[in-house]
């Protein structure tokens, strides 16, 4: 499929996939044994300048939006789902500054994240996942400080960023319209990282606690302003969803890859397997799927990047939609590639378990179910 | 720092092979990339510019197809390119070649530093570098695996030698030819490659544009002929040994005595 790229997109999309190829590759098993962050790979990233590509020009970027985090984050993920997250997360970091920061949070933030300084976002918290108003984390006024307590977990990037948006709750007795919107850098007295999590997949990313104690934030890091808490982490999670599919759209067909490739040199009953057309029939199914949720991002993505307010519904389709299909198809390719699939010395077992998350995380697929039933009876 | 990189455009001999009847490279459809020995070069160089600041230049002296491997220089972020092509620098041997990139360097001026690699991977002469040093009348060193130290007036590397190293200090300006350890290149990045496509305006100096006595450039300039070539023949026999490990490595001491290789 053709999808008009400008000069400037196919210029990204060719390193990005440089990068991958020749610098990620290698290293791909021995960040999924390790657990640990891929430093090495988010300077390269850095220094390609991928981390601009969502910025605004005026802080350093290179102007592009949504679309082109999906472009680079669905190239990184054919080769590592895992080790893309450092750099999608840092995207969905970033998005609240870029929505909602003032002048000089921008100037001051958004430069830094220009230059390949890692995000987090961080709103989950033990008993609030899917009922995110359930959060605990509490954020007290005290002259032109607010006083952070409280545990958010799971964050991707955590311990590693250096730039995270927290959101607390400023005022209990509000609800959802309780909540605020934070800029906390780490190294702020008080604020604190839990043990790293050991996953199932993505292990080339890192996920933690983070932990606050008494931590004094100054009333010029929030952003928005108080009380905004919930519309700030609902339209950013709106326009890094395409993220999420980009990195599933990213996985499945790092998987179909490398069927094409083992299909060709696997040979049973004497010709090669990609020769019956039960294979065939299953890699055209695949290649149908990947291409169909590509599609449904890249259009989200650029529906968004068009200054589009609505788009609810259409980034839940498409996270939606693109990982349902990763698992679908990373699980095929599992299966044609039999026995071996199983074993860790080949690829798409830890593409199958990469896939996974894509499901889950960002607002799990029946949360995204439920809100695009919401607006089908809406005119 | 003013550093100076010479590039030489290269065919990916991962991709040539030799015409058996002409003992000739066959070069048509061979990609042509930056010679790998000066990609480090040109890493080196942009390493000490982030350090000390300064402006780093690629030269190369070729036909007009060097545009598209300085550009790739542009695209890791070089500041300036200069090609060196004129019909007249055509046929160049290392002694024609270096002298024609001194004068060009010669005409730049104020230089601190210049760095090639190692060697070029299609003549593998290693000699236009430590050339280029003779003519401009400074101090080389050859085989550099590391930069220990620099400031405005002194250099400290680290060069590999057979049965060791040696660790020399030199003064500016000198010439380094560079080892692949020295770094590991860095890919462009997209601004660089964004800029390099925006830049048709790539300076090429011919003979005229260069201080340079004619008799020395080119084919006249160069001593060196090549009478002829050819490719030494590989007799490899394979033998595969059979039976228990005791049984093969037996075999493998017999005949490995036999050849009187042990």
């Amino acid at each position: 499929m053709d999808y008009f790229l400008t000069e400037k997109q196919k210029v990204i999309v060719e390193l990005a996939r440089r990068i991958a190829e020749e610098k990620i590759a290698p290293v791909v098993s021995k960040y999924d044994i390790s657990g640990e962050f891929p430093w090495e790979i988010m300077k390269i990233c850095a220094q390609t300048d991928m981390f601009r590509v969502f910025i605004p020009e005026e802080y350093g970027g290179l102007g592009g939006g949504v679309f082109e985090m999906a472009l680079v984050t669905e190239e990184l993920s054919k080769v590592c789902g895992g080790i893309a997250l450092g750099y999608a997360a840092t995207g969905l970091g970033a998005m609240p500054i870029i929505l909602f920061g003032n002048e000089e949070q921008k100037k001051e933030y958004l430069s830094r994240v220009a230059e390949g300084t890692i995000c987090a976002f961080a709103l989950t918290e033990s008993e609030a996942g899917s009922d995110a108003s359930n959060m605990k984390t509490t954020a007290e006024k005290d002259g032109g400080y607010y006083v952070l307590n409280g545990t958010k977990q799971w964050i991707t990037n955590g311990g590693e960023a250096d730039i995270y948006t927290v959101i607390a709750m400023t005022d209990k007795s509000k609800g959802s319209r309780g909540a605020t919107a934070f800029i906390v850098e780490k190294g702020t007295p008080g604020f604190s990282f839990g043990v790293k999590e050991d996953k199932m997949g993505i292990r080339g990313s890192t996920t933690r606690e983070l932990i606050f104690e008494n931590c004094r934030v100054h009333k010029n890091q929030i952003l928005a302003r108080p009380g905004f808490g919930y519309i700030v982490a609902l339209k950013t999670l709106d326009r890094t969803r395409p993220g999420v599919a980009a990195q599933a759209v990213g996985i499945a067909q790092g998987a179909l890859n490398a069927c094409l490739k083992y299909t060709k040199e696997r040979e049973q009953f004497g010709k090669s397997i990609a020769s019956f057309q039960v294979i065939q029939h299953m890699l055209a199914d695949m290649a149908m799927k990947i291409e169909a949720a590509r599609s449904l991002v890249y259009c989200t993505a650029r529906m968004i990047d068009s200054g589009a307010d609505d788009i609810s519904r259409e980034s839940a389709m498409c996270k939606c939609f693109a990982s349902d299909m990763a698992m679908e198809v990373t699980t095929d390719a599992v299966q044609i590639f039999g026995g071996y699939g199983y074993m860790r010395d080949y690829p798409v077992e830890k593409m199958m378990r990469d896939a996974k998350i894509t499901q889950i995380y960002e607002g799990t697929n029946q949360i995204q179910r439920n809100v695009i039933a919401s607006t089908l009876w809406k005119k | 720092m003013n550093i100076i990189v010479c590039m030489k455009q290269v065919p990916d001999t991962n991709e040539v092979k030799i015409d058996k009847k002409t003992n000739t490279l066959m070069r048509q459809g061979v990609r042509s990339i930056i010679n790998p020995y000066d990609l480090h070069a040109i890493e080196e160089a942009l390493r000490l510019r982030e350090k000390m600041g300064g402006k780093v230049t690629v030269i190369s002296m070729g036909p007009l197809q060097v545009i598209e491997s300085l550009k790739e220089a542009v695209s890791m972020g070089v500041d300036e390119v200069i090609l060196l092509s004129d019909r007249a620098f055509a046929g160049a041997d290392t002694l024609a070649t270096s002298y024609t990139l001194s004068r060009a360097i010669d005409k730049i001026g104020n230089v601190d530093l210049i760095l090639c690699g190692k060697q070029a991977i299609d003549g593998d002469t290693a000699q236009v570098g430590p050339g280029i040093a003779e003519h401009l009348d400074i101090a080389h060193v050859t085989y550099v695996e590391k930069i220990i130290d620099i400031d405005e007036k002194e250099i400290t590397v680290k060069r590999l030698v057979d049965d060791g190293y040696q660790i020399i200090k030199a003064e500016l300006p000198v010439l380094l030819t560079v080892l692949k350890e020295i770094n590991e290149p860095r890919l462009p990045s997209i601004r660089g490659i964004l800029r390099s496509r925006e830049m048709d305006d790539i300076p090429v100096w011919t003979a005229d544009d260069l201080d340079i006595d004619r008799n020395l450039i080119g084919l006249n300039g160069s001593p060196t002929q090549v009478i002829s070539v050819d490719t030494p023949q590989l007799d490899v026999e394979a033998r595969i040994f059979e039976g228990d490990y005791q049984t093969q490595v037996d075999c493998l001491l017999k005949a490995l005595m036999e050849q009187k290789v042990l």
